[in-house]
């Protein structure tokens, strides 16, 4: 192949990447930009710098509130996805069965499927049922969506999982509970872990399934639309900041625990 | 016992968690809104009698225009992010090296933030005295009305929103093409374009057509960029669905409306997923 024109193509793809990266940032950038002011509307360029609205917006009971109702439906998510998940990924990808193929396609329609729309049809069906909505509804709307992803994500460290270790274990004369605690689960960890890290983040910011399902309580995604539509103060481009600073060190922290885990591993079996 | 434990294997045991939640979570909501479409308009009870008046007033109003649009600007959506994406995903797969990992991880992070957070990001970098026009204002002293509130602006926010979920599934596809055989056809004479054409394609059609599916499906239901970028200059039909189960408070229009659209979505979802084998798209086997 030609050198030159090959640099040309590497530089092409890396400034083109760049640029797209540039372009997925710059809300990012502006929401930390419009967060920093001291005056109560935004104008740019900034002229009076300062972290009021940041101290203001951690000192509210009502966010406090908030990050509460946040947090307690995506934790059961993460909880309740993982287990179904984990399951339901052992069937996507470790056995052989008949009908798996059609299984694999019916867990993967949800994800396939407006977000919107899927809200509002658990909206009837449990106002059908006579159910309240609640953050207990809203845990159950996230699971739809959640599940499948989580069980997607596990399926793909499951493809890859050896079954000759399982029968390796069970010759030695380990029980099916045995194996699948010492084997099976250690294996799979770093597959489960990121389910786990997808669950508790996609449940963390949903906001089209929360809007119709969470009833009176709020979640923050929530609680920042109604303020975008009306009533805009700098506590929004506070709290968009702080979710995406979160959502970084949890993403980069998890990474470099499951890299630190590999390499733990590694020198141990050396 | 032990003889059923034999007719079902662990695949079909393990499945039945995940078939059981879908079933109540999945498949009988949308019996539920399928329910709902056929009874009176503006009522709330299921136990009454069917009709298929709904159907008949959506047929003879004009919510076709915003299904027109929500269709629209989603073959839009998807067209603007195949050329976009491909020379990120070709990058990920053979340019990157070791930094493909941290650059996917800078395309994943958006997706765990909050979108309509997100989309408030770009509002605060166009609007007027923002980002960019107050920088232009200063730095150059040209004034610019203000340029949000515009379809435009509406298309943007769906390409920024969806690019991860085009993103995502075409670089497991254009990973699917050996390097060998691209090697190959460069042995035996081919330009750059019949490489392209007739070697990456092809190979990484499957997770090009998932990425173009996921991306459709997602931008069709889009409602947050159309009302907080696009201040409401278009209506697009999840717009029109929403209305009709706040505002209006006629729930089954409401459903009779999102039932067209599954039937638009879901027709296309099965008909393209049934051509594929997952195992060599997710499990690359």
């Amino acid at each position: 192949m030609n050198g030159s024109a090959d640099r040309m193509r590497r530089a092409f793809i890396w400034s083109w990447t760049g640029a797209v990266i540039v372009f997925m940032y710059l809300p990012a950038v502006s929401l930390l930009l419009a967060s920093s002011t001291s005056s109560r509307y935004f104008i740019f360029p900034v002229t009076k710098w300062g972290f009021d609205w940041w101290q203001k917006t951690f000192a509210s009971l009502e966010v406090h509130q908030l990050f509460k109702t946040s947090l307690v439906i995506a934790l059961c998510v993460t909880a309740v996805a993982v287990v179904i998940a984990l399951f339901g990924a052992l069937a996507f990808a470790r056995y052989e069965w008949k009908g798996r193929s059609i299984y694999q396609k019916i867990v993967l329609l949800p994800i396939f499927f407006p977000q919107t729309v899927l809200g509002l049809a658990l909206l009837l069906w449990f106002n059908a049922l006579g159910f309240t909505m609640s953050w207990q509804t809203a845990v159950f709307a996230h699971l739809v969506w959640i599940i499948p992803v989580c069980t997607l994500v596990i399926s793909i460290q499951v493809y890859s999982f050896d079954p000759a270790l399982e029968e390796a274990a069970f010759d030695l004369g380990a029980t099916r509970w045995q194996v699948f605690r010492e084997v099976t689960l250690p294996v799979l960890f770093p597959g489960i872990f990121s389910g786990a890290l997808f669950a508790f983040l996609l449940s963390w910011g949903n906001f089209p399934l929360s809007l119709y399902t969470t009833g009176a309580d709020t979640t923050l995604p929530e609680y920042l639309y109604a303020k975008m539509i009306a009533g805009y103060t700098p506590g929004v481009p506070v709290l968009g900041t702080v979710s995406t600073i979160g959502a970084a060190f949890l993403l980069i922290g998890s990474y470099g625990l499951i890299l630190a885990m590999r390499r733990a591993r590694q020198s141990a079996t050396e | 016992m032990n003889r059923l434990f034999k007719t079902f294997g662990p695949g079909p045991r393990l499945a039945v968690p995940i078939m059981l939640f879908l079933l109540g979570g999945f498949a009988a909501p949308l019996l539920a809104v399928i329910a709902y479409s056929f009874v009176p308009a503006r009522t709330f009870s299921l136990w009454q009698k069917w009709s298929l008046g709904n159907y008949v007033e959506i047929f003879q109003s004009s919510i076709y225009i915003s299904f027109l649009w929500s269709l629209g600007l989603a073959v839009a959506t998807v067209v603007i992010l195949a050329i976009v994406c491909y020379p990120v995903a070709f990058g990920l797969t053979r340019v990157f090296g070791r930094w493909a990992t941290l650059i996917t991880l800078l395309f994943a992070l958006p997706l765990f933030v909050s979108e309509n957070v997100r989309i408030y990001g770009w509002i605060l970098f166009f609007i007027k005295n923002g980002v960019l026009l107050g920088s232009l204002k200063s730095l150059f002293g040209f004034e610019l009305e203000s340029i949000v509130f515009t379809t435009g602006l509406t298309l943007l926010g769906m390409v920024y929103v969806y690019l991860p979920f085009m993103l995502f599934p075409m670089t497991l596809g254009v990973s699917m093409v050996p390097q060998q055989t691209r090697d190959a056809a460069f042995d035996l004479g081919a330009s750059r374009w019949q490489v392209f054409k007739e070697v990456d394609l092809p190979l990484s059609m499957p997770g090009v057509v998932i990425g173009f599916l996921l991306t459709f499906v997602l931008a069709v239901g889009a409602l947050a960029e159309a009302k907080v970028l696009g201040g409401q200059r278009v209506i697009p039909i999840t717009h029109d669905i929403e209305i009709a189960f706040t505002y209006a408070q006629n729930w089954p229009l409401g459903a009779a409306v999102s039932v067209l659209l599954m039937l638009v979505v879901g027709t296309l979802v099965l008909l393209v997923l049934r051509r594929f084998d997952l195992d060599t798209i997710v499990g690359r086997r």
